[in-house]
């Protein structure tokens, strides 16, 4: 097992890992069937020093906060390491986000720097957003076309000062990172993330799947992903393994560079292995019915040796076909960010391919169970990671209730919210929001939410509070945005969906032309934050003496509707 | 040099084919999301299909935030 008891930060343990693999390759980057780049920890360490360097040279020290707005390449490990060896805090933002939203979450976190790539920074550029983070000072810009107007920002390519930085100890309860789980445009939700956090993680997931030098993770999830960030990034430099960037992710090039990259491991949210199942099934299809015939004689001989546990070498020998596309090399894909179905789980492990399941948050330092595959379960999220302590709060009748967890990677809190740090973790324990139960076998299963949010197939939280806005002045007497599972649970984990509650103008109709209205300003909403449906109401809201909407209260009420009469779908 | 109407039509074209629709059911403005029904990864399929088409290279990052066609058409025009 590894031991990291005697690294007090991120910055130290990578410091040393630089040096002890310093002939070793850490990074390759790839832009469709191009390699643009490959580089050692020595070439690492050697473009990361001169920006860590430049950035103490203009006042950045300990504790000071700095954002990346990347897509997922060499520049962003290498910048990330830079704030790391200075002392600073790291921001990582959501590449994905609106301009806006990318500039609300930059004034909240309070970061000085900006650290991101030009088409991103174009846009940035043009948001009115941008006038109010005022404490962003400094702005580094990746790749900026020559001649192209800088906007006040510097490029990243020359921002290098000589002479060797200096390294700024930090204590590993010094926060580390401030990751945003989710919330923009209601209550950002910036997780302040220690050191110790990610030190434990590290160590617990590492327990599971081992990196070393010659192992190859492709990064897919964007690395400002709690995954990606500790299994893209900080396991395998602790470890001296290698990571790949590809800078597109069209699924045809992502396929190629599993077998060009002798791939070991790789992370995707479930709507992309759902896609890569699809693609095997449809190739499936094709055999003729002989050699079908024969491949599924050879997945049950397979499901019958690997009934107990995984056997790498011998599924790739009986089910060469299948493996020699994914490089032969792939030892499992790690799935995270979404609940993913267990027909999809038990169709990889029957073809040797196991799928490392687990169940996690962002506010627990990433994952809190993971399927050890001994033996390998498709209809639990597995067993709790070493040093988490796991228990269920309030069981009913059949054992259900709230997955409560404690350990030393749950954050700190969230950045400036007390209120909502002290509602969510309770004498240690984090609450997840999250039903599940144990089984004899200490497996965990999931049951549904207990918060009004959903996650969807791509890993994405969403907040209903947090898009209400674009149904702002519908000409309704009032509205209210509910995840459907919150008014009515449905113990599943899969097809969550949001719905519009609707208290119409008395004798007022929910006529074409308002359902029209409510779907054009839906369609301005990124389609993962979509509502799907609408739900009337007949009474006023329940509120608050300030008037805010009692949503636990309305929900209720909204309950004792038929659900099937009630969704009216958009 | 195609006009930005050309592309346009040429992407419906495409998008049409590509997803097994009728010819001429998609307009311009459609939310091609919704119309289609697909998800992003989908999307980043139908991408590749307009790249080999129109013979240039569109940077995943150019259909971030777009949903509809003549959006879409415009961001390849402008790399004709």
């Amino acid at each position: 097992m590894l031991d990291l008891s005697k690294y007090q930060s991120i910055g130290a343990a990578l410091k040393d890992a630089l040096e002890q693999f310093a002939g070793e390759v850490c990074l390759i980057e790839a832009d469709r069937e191009r390699e643009k780049e490959r580089l050692t920890y020595r070439d690492f360490k050697d473009r990361a020093h001169p920006l860590a360097k430049a950035l103490q040279d203009v006042g950045f020290t300990a504790g000071d906060r700095a954002s990346i707005i990347m897509t997922n390449q060499s520049k962003w490990l290498i910048s990330a390491y830079a704030i790391f060896y200075a002392g600073g805090v790291l921001v990582p933002l959501d590449y994905k986000l609106t301009p806006d939203e990318q500039w609300q979450l930059l004034k909240h976190s309070g970061a000085k720097v900006l650290i991101t790539e030009y088409p991103i920074w174009r846009q940035l550029n043009a948001a009115t957003g941008r006038s109010d983070a005022t404490n962003v000072c400094t702005v580094l810009v990746t790749e900026v076309p020559a001649n192209a107007d800088l906007a006040g920002a510097d490029r990243w390519e020359d921002y290098r000062a000589s002479g060797e930085p200096v390294f700024v100890p930090r204590a590993r309860k010094d926060v580390a990172c401030i990751v945003y789980s989710s919330g923009t445009g209601g209550r950002p939700k910036g997780c302040m993330m220690t050191h110790e956090n990610y030190l434990e993680q590290c160590v617990a997931l590492t327990s599971l799947y081992p990196f070393a030098p010659g192992v190859r993770y492709l990064s897919i999830l964007p690395t400002n992903h709690a995954i990606d960030f500790m299994v893209g990034f900080f396991g395998p430099f602790i470890c001296g393994a290698a990571v790949v960037h590809l800078r597109t992710l069209r699924p045809e090039y992502v396929r190629e560079a599993f077998a060009k990259y002798k791939i070991t491991y790789v992370s995707l949210v479930p709507l992309v292995l759902k896609n890569l199942q699809k693609g095997l099934q449809a190739r499936f299809e094709t055999l003729s019915p002989g050699k079908r015939r024969a491949l599924n004689a050879l997945v049950a001989l397979n499901k019958a040796f690997t009934k107990n546990r995984p056997r790498l070498g011998l599924s790739r020998r009986l089910l060469n076909q299948v493996h020699e596309p994914f490089g032969g090399e792939l030892r499992t894909i790690i799935v995270g960010g979404a609940f993913t179905e267990p027909r999809t789980l038990q169709f990889f492990y029957d073809l040797g391919i196991p799928v490392a399941n687990g169940y996690g948050l962002t506010e627990a330092g990433t994952a809190i169970t993971v399927n050890d595959l001994r033996p390998f379960r498709a209809d639990t999220v597995g067993k709790p990671l070493p040093g988490m302590e796991v228990r269920i709060l309030n069981p009913s009748a059949d054992g259900i209730g709230e997955v409560a967890v404690r350990s030393k990677t749950i954050m700190s809190g969230y950045l400036n919210e007390p209120e909502l740090t002290a509602e969510t973790i309770v004498d240690g324990w984090l609450m997840t929001g999250d039903l599940g139960r144990f089984d004899p076998e200490g497996h965990l299963r999931l049951f549904g939410r207990k918060k009004n949010m959903i996650v969807t197939e791509e890993g994405k939280n969403v907040y209903p509070e947090d898009i209400e806005a674009v149904f702002e002045s519908l000409s309704v007497k009032e509205f209210c945005v509910f995840a459907a599972n919150y008014i009515w649970p449905e113990r599943t984990m899969v097809g969550e969906q949001l719905l519009l509650a609707l208290h119409l103008e008395p004798g007022q109709t929910y006529s074409e032309e308002l359902r029209r209205e409510i779907s054009a300003r839906n369609s301005k909403l990124l389609n993962y934050k979509r509502i799907h449906g609408v739900v009337l109401f007949g009474e006023d809201f329940p509120r608050t003496a300030s008037l805010k909407i009692k949503r636990n209260v309305l929900a209720e009420q909204l309950a004792k509707l038929d659900r099937a009469t009630a969704f009216l779908p958009l | 040099m195609r006009t930005l109407e050309q592309t346009t039509r040429e992407v419906l074209d495409l998008a049409s084919k590509h997803f097994n629709v009728p010819a001429g059911s998609l307009a311009p403005e459609d939310d091609f999301f919704k119309k289609l029904g697909i998800d992003s990864l989908q999307t980043l399929e139908m991408l590749s299909r307009l790249e080999n088409h129109f013979g240039i290279e569109l940077p995943d990052y150019e259909v971030q935030g777009v949903s509809d066609f003549r959006t879409l058409a415009s961001r390849i025009q402008s790399r004709l």
